[in-house]
């Protein structure tokens, strides 16, 4: 007998194994071979362990038994209507590629799918699942050794999404954007998923971004799996908007070769509720990873962003700094944890996360932690949790600047230290635009 | 009527009671000089007038163009003409200089009702006077204060003042941490601020600045009040003669 199994479940959990088992029929023949395998495991992984709690370490601060009510339904099939709402209300990026779902749905009529640059292949998951084990076989391969539960559903259910390569060597200037956005009037369930890989020396930007409609509880359960092969370089840019009911989950998986450059940024100010999880494995040496992300969150928000990085080879550098912006009394989570493998030597990792209260009733978990077995490496993390300077605001005041302002000129400096990092000039002043756009809408 | 006009002014910090009764008129085209041994409350009494949130004042009056300054927040007594040039401007890393001349100057014109400058004319504005005082376009592209040497912080302070054009100029210890180079840039963008119109109340230690702003009335500080007042030449009195008549050795 499991001792899991005798957990009682909770609605929510029923209602996803419901789902699990109704799906696992046409699972089962449609998809041979290690789909089929990596659904069946996953299913079970779930009907074992259920929605992670707060008695699992990685999921102390964000208890999905107690987020996680009720399982909302999968969204109905898409229509002309929800489409061209999608496409008006999806955020734009000026030069860049846009790729549109609805509804957690690939919307082909709002995609941009027709004359890509050479070297690069954009293939719908559903088709990549239908056509067999080529376009699919690293599908499911970067997943952590540890149950992770939000994983497991989205592996067992996701159905729409994207393979992307880059051939070796292509030079992709271009950003290729996966915008989804929810239309729905009732709440609906979307699991979506993305496979990129990048070829050996090639460059490549993606963007993401999730945003729906104010006042809908829906269910967002993302994931993105990403191989950086050797001498490449990928940029990735994450905006997470959703509306202020809904719940945003995501697992991001990514795997570094030699000489690779890996920058992420992620702007976090929608969700009720959100967790991030990163999951990072350097694969080979002389790899560079930069994580940042600003969150801004206010009223009962809750944003958790959580890391995992594997340094399993020597000779590696990662740098993470995460701002997070708390008003009311929204609550943020920051767990971050390096791992230096007793093989990775000369690793140099520094992490760190700060966080703004503005409020008396807000916030914040910060967890950062190394666990070091190689004896020649350079690793360092903090962490910080305050109030606005008082001395600076006053500044700021003496010279006219109204105390709305003024915070708002300090709160823009604080998470642009973070957003700095984002190299394209074009998504760079977008993100500070939208952050902006945050500050105004709270000091109204 | 007065510019600024100080009455019985009381205040303190955490129940320790800095200002005991202060007495000062201030006349438009006036520059005060206000001398005093370490600890006499000159700082607070600019810290006070500012609008700075740790110091309570427990009695007295402050009037600005008799306006009662103590009502207002720090931006409206900005807004209304009053600018404090800092002893330790703080830097401000991320918010760059241009964005935060700009949002004084604009905040100030919108809160008196006047238009926002348009670019151009705020760049050739800014350009001009930041040239004079020795300011780079490297520097006003760096964060608030972010890397500047001391002398540069107090050339940045008057080059605000410069912009924001108070009716009433409160330098506190402006000459601490100077050489005598930038004690000269300093006091010329200073004097060329004096107008008949505009007030000045110059706060300092020692007499060395005012060799370079000639103060119409000099007044001594001492336990919270002001104790002595007279022309330029009181300075030179305590110049030579030191604070030990006040409770204190000769600095």
């Amino acid at each position: 007998m499991n001792v899991q199994n005798q957990i009682p479940r909770t609605g929510a959990e029923q209602a996803l194994l419901a789902l699990l088992d109704q799906r696992s029929g046409a699972d089962d023949a449609a998809l041979a071979g290690r789909m089929g395998e990596l659904r069946r495991a996953a299913r079970d992984a779930f009907a074992a362990n259920g929605l992670p709690h707060r008695r699992v370490e990685e999921w102390k601060y964000t208890d999905l038994r107690a987020i996680l009510r009720s399982s909302a339904p999968l969204a109905a099939p898409l229509d002309a209507a929800a489409e061209a709402e999608g496409q008006f209300r999806a955020v734009t990026f000026p030069g860049a590629r846009r790729i549109l779902f609805v509804n957690g749905q690939l919307s082909r009529a709002h995609s941009d799918l027709a004359g890509l640059e050479p070297g690069l292949t954009v293939v719908p998951l559903a088709s990549a699942l239908a056509g067999g084990q080529g376009a699919v076989e690293k599908l499911g391969t970067l997943a952590p050794q540890r149950y992770d539960g939000v994983l497991a559903l989205n592996t067992a259910l996701a159905e729409e999404g994207l393979v992307i390569r880059v051939e070796a060597g292509a030079q992709i200037t271009r950003p290729l954007h996966v915008a989804h956005v929810f239309t729905l009037d009732a709440p609906a369930a979307t699991f979506t998923r993305r496979l990129l890989d990048v070829g050996a020396d090639a460059r490549f930007t993606l963007v993401e971004s999730f945003q729906g409609r104010d006042g809908v509880a829906y269910q967002v359960n993302d994931a993105l799996e990403l191989f950086v092969a050797d001498g490449a370089h990928l940029d990735h840019v994450r905006i997470q908007e959703d509306s202020a009911e809904a719940l945003h989950f995501a697992s991001l998986m990514a795997e570094t070769g030699h000489k690779t450059q890996f920058h992420s940024f992620a702007l976090t100010t929608g969700a009720l509720a959100s967790r991030v999880s990163l999951y990072g494995r350097f694969a080979g040496t002389h790899a560079h990873v930069g994580l940042r992300g600003a969150t801004l969150v206010k009223g009962r928000q809750h944003a958790d962003m959580t890391l995992l990085l594997d340094h399993a080879v020597a000779h590696c550098e990662s740098r993470e700094l995460f701002k997070t912006v708390l008003a009311d009394e929204a609550r943020g989570v920051f767990q971050g944890k390096i791992v230096v493998r007793p093989d990775a030597q000369k690793t140099d990792g520094r992490m760190m996360s700060r966080a703004l209260l503005l409020g008396e009733t807000a916030e914040m978990d910060n967890k950062p932690e190394l666990e070091i077995f190689a004896d020649d490496v350079q690793c360092g993390h903090g962490a910080t949790a305050g109030e606005l300077d008082a001395d600076l605001l006053f500044y700021l005041k003496a010279r006219g600047i109204p105390a709305k302002e003024a915070e708002g000129l300090l709160i823009q400096a604080f998470v642009g230290e973070a957003i700095e990092f984002v190299e394209e000039d074009g998504l760079r002043e977008a993100i500070i635009a939208r952050a902006e756009a945050w500050l105004k809408a709270r000091a109204i | 009527m007065a510019l600024l006009e100080i009455k019985n002014l009381h205040a303190q910090i955490e129940d320790n009671q800095i200002l005991r009764g202060l007495n000062l008129v201030v006349n438009p085209g006036e520059v005060h000089a206000i001398m005093g041994p370490n600890g006499s409350g000159k700082s607070t009494l600019s810290y006070v007038l500012a609008g700075k949130e740790d110091y309570e004042v427990t009695d007295g009056e402050a009037l600005l163009d008799g306006q009662d300054l103590l009502e207002m927040d720090p931006d409206a007594r900005a807004a209304a003409g009053l600018f404090l040039a800092f002893q330790y401007p703080i830097e401000i890393p991320g918010v760059a200089t241009m964005t935060f001349l700009r949002s004084a100057l604009n905040a100030q014109r919108k809160a008196r009702g006047e238009d926002e400058l348009s670019t151009p004319d705020f760049l050739r504005l800014v350009k001009e006077h930041a040239g004079r005082l020795g300011i780079s376009q490297e520097m006003l592209r760096r964060g608030v204060n972010v890397g500047f040497s001391g002398g540069e912080k107090k050339r940045n302070e008057i080059l605000q003042m410069t912009l924001l054009q108070p009716k009433l100029c409160i330098l506190d210890e402006t000459d601490s941490g100077l050489d005598i180079d930038a004690l000269k840039i300093v006091s010329e963008g200073v004097n060329a601020l004096r107008s008949p119109e505009r007030g000045m109340v110059v706060i300092t230690h020692y007499q060395r600045l005012l060799d370079h702003i000639v103060p119409d009335v000099v007044h001594v500080m001492h336990k919270g009040r002001i104790v002595r007042t007279g022309g330029k030449e009181l300075a030179l009195e305590l110049e030579a003669s030191g604070y030990a008549g006040y409770g204190q050795d000769a600095a």
